[in-house]
C-alpha cells in the first residue's frame, strides 16, 4: 500500500473512532442554552451540564457509588475465585479438564436475559430485589468465565521449569503457587482485573431489571433514565455530561493501559 | 503476542516433575493428589457458575413449560393461580398477536446480527490492514482505537440518540430532517450504524493480532512468486488471518444475538422496528408473565446455540484456543 494512502486511512480511523466522543465532550460543554448549536468548539465553554448532572434530585453522585461498589466488587470476587482455576487448568494434568475449560467458555456465551429471568424470580422470593448482591451475583456470569480464561493464557504462558525449580527447592505445589508463580502472574491478574472492572461497569441489563429504586440505580441506568426539567424534554447535554463521568476511568485506564488491555483481549481469540 | 506452541521437550526427556506431568507409570498417588488439588481449585467456579448460570438455564426451561392460570376459587372467593406443565408458552410463539410481535423480534435480532456482523467485519478487515505494519506500536493510536469498545453501550446509546436527534448533527451533515429514533427502517439503522462504530475497532484490533503473527518472509515469498497484493491478500492474509476472525466474529454475532442495551436506550421500549427477542423477553418479564418470557429466552438461547455450533463445526472456529495448549 502507498504511504500517503496509509496514512490517509490511519488519519480516517482515529477520526472514525473519536468523532462521536468528541461530540459527547463538546456538547457536554456547552451552556444549557447553546446546546442546539452544532458549533465543533463550545463558545464559551460551560460547566453547566456538569452541575446538573450532579443535581442532588438526579442522585448521580450515589449512582457512581453503585457502580462503582458493584464493579469493585464482582472483580474481586472474580479474581479470588479464578485465579485457582485458571491455575489449575493451566498448570495441573487432570481428566475433564478440556471438558471443563469448555463449559467455562460456553457460559460465557449464554444470552444475558436467559439468565435474568428465573434470577429475577428468585430474588423476588429473597427479597433481593434492590440490593447490591442482586446485580453481582449475576454479573459472575460473565466476568467469571472471562477472568478464567484470561487467567488461564496467562498462566499458561510461564515456563514450567519456574516450579519444577521451586519443587526441586523444596515447595509443595501449593506453595510453588503462591511463591513463584503468583508474583509473576501479576500483571496478567493486573490486566483481567482491568477487563472485569470494564465489563460490570458497562454492564446494563442486570441492573436496570433488579433494581428499581432510585438510590439503587447504577450510573448507566440513572444517565439513561434523566429526565429534564419539564417532563418530556431529553435533557441531552446533562446526559452527555453524565455521560463523560462515567466514561472518565474507563478512558484513563484505556490511556494508561492499551498495551496490556490489547494483549488481554486477544489472548483468547488468537491461536 | 507469541502464538507458537510453546517449544517444550517431549516427555520422555523431562524430569518427571511433582506437578502431575508424571511417566505414565509413575506413582497413581501422586496422581490422585493432583487430581484432588484440582478439584479444590475448580469447585468455587463450578459451584459459582452452577448456581449463576446452570440452575437458571434449567430453571427457565422449566419455567418456559410451566402454563399459569389464573381462576377464582368458587369457595373462598380468591383468585388462585396453577401451574401446570405445557407447551402453551410456546404455542404462543406463533400465533396470534404475541405470535406477530415474537416473529418480528426474531427477524430484527436475526437482521442486526447479519447486518451489523457483515459490516464490522469488513470495517474490521480493513482497519486491520491499515493497522498492520505502519503504526503497530503507537500507544495513542491504540488507545483511540480502544475508545468506542471502552464506553459502556447504555452511554453511547445516549450519545447516538444525541446524534440522531431531529436538529442533531447527523441531520446537519446530511442536511435532512430524519427522525431518527421513532419506528421505521431509519430507527433500525441508527443502532446499526452505532453498533457498527462501536465494534469495528475492536474486531480490528483482533484481526490484526492475527495479522502480526504471519511471518513476514510468507509476503516475500509472495512477492518473489509475482503475486499481486489483491491476490494475496485473498490467497495468503485472509486463509492465514481466518482462526482469529472466525473467533472474533463468532463472539461478535453472539453479543448481537442478545442484543439489548442498544436499542433499549437508542429508540426505546415497545418499539417494533428494533424490538429484539432480548427486549421481548425482558419486557414479559417487567410484567410479570415469567411464562412467555421464559419461553423467549430459551428461545434465544437455543438459536446461539446454534450459531456457536455452526461456527464451531462448520467454520472450525476454536474458541478453547490457547487455554488448551500442551493437553495431553
Amino acid at each position: 500500500m502507498k504511504n500517503w494512502l496509509r496514512t490517509l486511512g490511519i488519519f480516517a480511523i482515529v477520526a472514525y473512532c473519536l468523532a462521536p466522543f468528541y461530540w459527547m465532550v463538546v456538547s457536554s460543554l456547552r451552556r444549557p442554552a447553546d446546546q442546539f448549536s452544532n458549533a465543533l468548539v463550545p463558545a464559551p465553554p460551560s460547566s453547566d451540564n456538569f452541575a446538573a448532572a450532579f443535581d442532588p434530585n438526579n442522585g448521580f453522585a450515589r449512582a457512581l457509588l453503585n457502580s462503582l461498589v458493584v464493579a469493585g466488587v464482582t472483580t474481586s470476587l472474580v479474581l479470588a475465585i479464578a485465579i485457582m482455576t485458571g491455575y489449575a487448568i493451566a498448570r495441573l494434568d487432570f481428566r475433564g479438564k478440556g471438558f471443563v475449560l469448555g463449559m467455562v467458555i460456553a457460559t460465557s456465551m449464554f444470552p444475558g436475559i436467559t439468565l435474568l429471568v428465573p434470577l429475577l424470580r428468585v430474588f423476588t422470593e429473597l427479597s433481593w430485589i434492590n440490593t447490591y448482591q442482586a446485580m453481582i451475583a449475576p454479573s459472575l456470569s460473565f466476568a467469571l468465565p472471562l477472568a478464567v480464561w484470561n487467567l488461564t493464557t496467562f498462566f499458561r504462558q510461564m515456563p514450567y521449569e519456574l516450579e519444577e525449580a521451586a519443587v526441586v527447592d523444596g515447595c509443595t505445589p501449593g506453595q510453588a503457587f503462591r511463591k513463584v508463580i503468583l508474583p509473576l502472574a501479576a500483571p496478567g491478574v493486573f490486566t483481567t482485573a482491568i477487563l472485569a472492572f470494564i465489563a460490570t461497569w458497562n454492564e446494563f441489563i442486570i441492573a436496570v431489571s433488579v433494581v428499581n429504586r432510585q438510590d439503587m440505580k447504577t450510573a448507566n441506568v440513572i444517565v439513561a433514565t434523566f429526565t429534564g426539567q419539564y417532563r418530556f424534554d431529553q435533557p441531552f447535554g446533562t446526559q452527555m455530561a453524565a455521560g463523560v463521568v462515567v466514561t472518565i476511568p474507563l478512558v484513563l485506564m484505556v490511556l494508561f493501559f492499551q498495551r496490556r488491555i490489547v494483549e488481554g483481549l486477544t489472548a483468547g481469540g488468537v491461536k | 503476542m507469541s502464538t507458537e506452541t510453546r517449544a517444550r521437550p517431549p516427555a520422555a526427556h523431562r524430569r518427571p516433575g511433582r506437578l502431575g506431568r508424571a511417566e505414565p507409570k509413575a506413582s497413581d498417588r501422586r496422581r490422585a493428589g493432583v487430581g484432588r488439588l484440582a478439584a479444590v481449585l475448580l469447585s468455587p467456579t463450578l459451584i459459582t457458575l452452577g448456581l449463576v448460570v446452570g440452575y437458571p438455564v434449567v430453571e427457565a426451561l422449566r419455567l418456559s413449560l410451566t402454563v399459569t392460570d389464573q381462576h377464582i376459587n368458587q369457595e373462598t372467593g380468591l383468585i388462585e393461580r396453577t401451574g401446570q406443565l405445557g407447551f402453551d408458552n410456546y404455542t404462543g410463539l406463533f400465533r396470534g398477536e404475541s405470535g406477530a410481535r415474537f416473529l418480528n423480534a426474531l427477524w430484527n435480532t436475526t437482521s442486526f446480527a447479519l447486518a451489523t456482523g457483515t459490516l464490522v467485519t469488513v470495517l474490521g478487515v480493513l482497519m486491520a490492514l491499515v493497522m498492520h505494519r505502519a503504526f503497530r506500536g503507537r500507544g495513542l493510536f491504540r488507545a483511540a482505537v480502544l475508545i468506542p469498545w471502552a464506553i459502556p453501550t447504555a452511554i453511547s446509546a445516549l450519545l447516538w440518540r444525541w446524534i440522531f436527534s431531529t436538529d442533531g448533527i447527523a441531520n446537519d451533515i446530511l442536511n435532512t430532517q430524519i427522525l431518527w429514533t421513532t419506528e421505521g427502517f431509519q430507527a433500525w439503522l441508527s443502532v446499526v450504524i452505532a453498533d457498527t462504530w462501536k465494534t469495528a475497532p475492536f474486531i480490528g484490533l483482533l484481526v490484526l493480532a492475527g495479522l502480526q503473527v504471519i511471518p513476514a518472509e510468507v509476503y516475500e515469498a509472495a512477492k518473489v512468486d509475482g503475486s499481486s497484493p489483491w491476490h494475496t491478500f485473498w490467497k495468503i492474509t485472509l486463509p492465514l488471518v481466518k482462526p482469529a476472525l472466525v473467533v472474533a466474529v463468532l463472539f461478535r454475532l453472539l453479543d448481537l444475538l442478545r442484543m439489548f442495551d442498544l436499542p433499549f436506550v437508542l429508540v426505546g421500549r415497545g418499539k417494533r422496528s428494533v424490538e429484539t427477542l432480548s427486549m421481548l423477553a425482558w419486557d414479559d418479564m417487567q410484567n410479570l408473565r415469567f411464562g412467555p418470557a421464559a419461553a423467549y429466552a430459551v428461545v434465544l438461547f437455543a438459536y446461539t446455540a446454534v450459531v456457536a455450533y455452526l461456527f464451531i463445526r462448520v467454520l472450525g472456529a476454536d474458541v478453547v484456543g490457547r487455554g488448551m495448549e500442551g493437553k495431553r
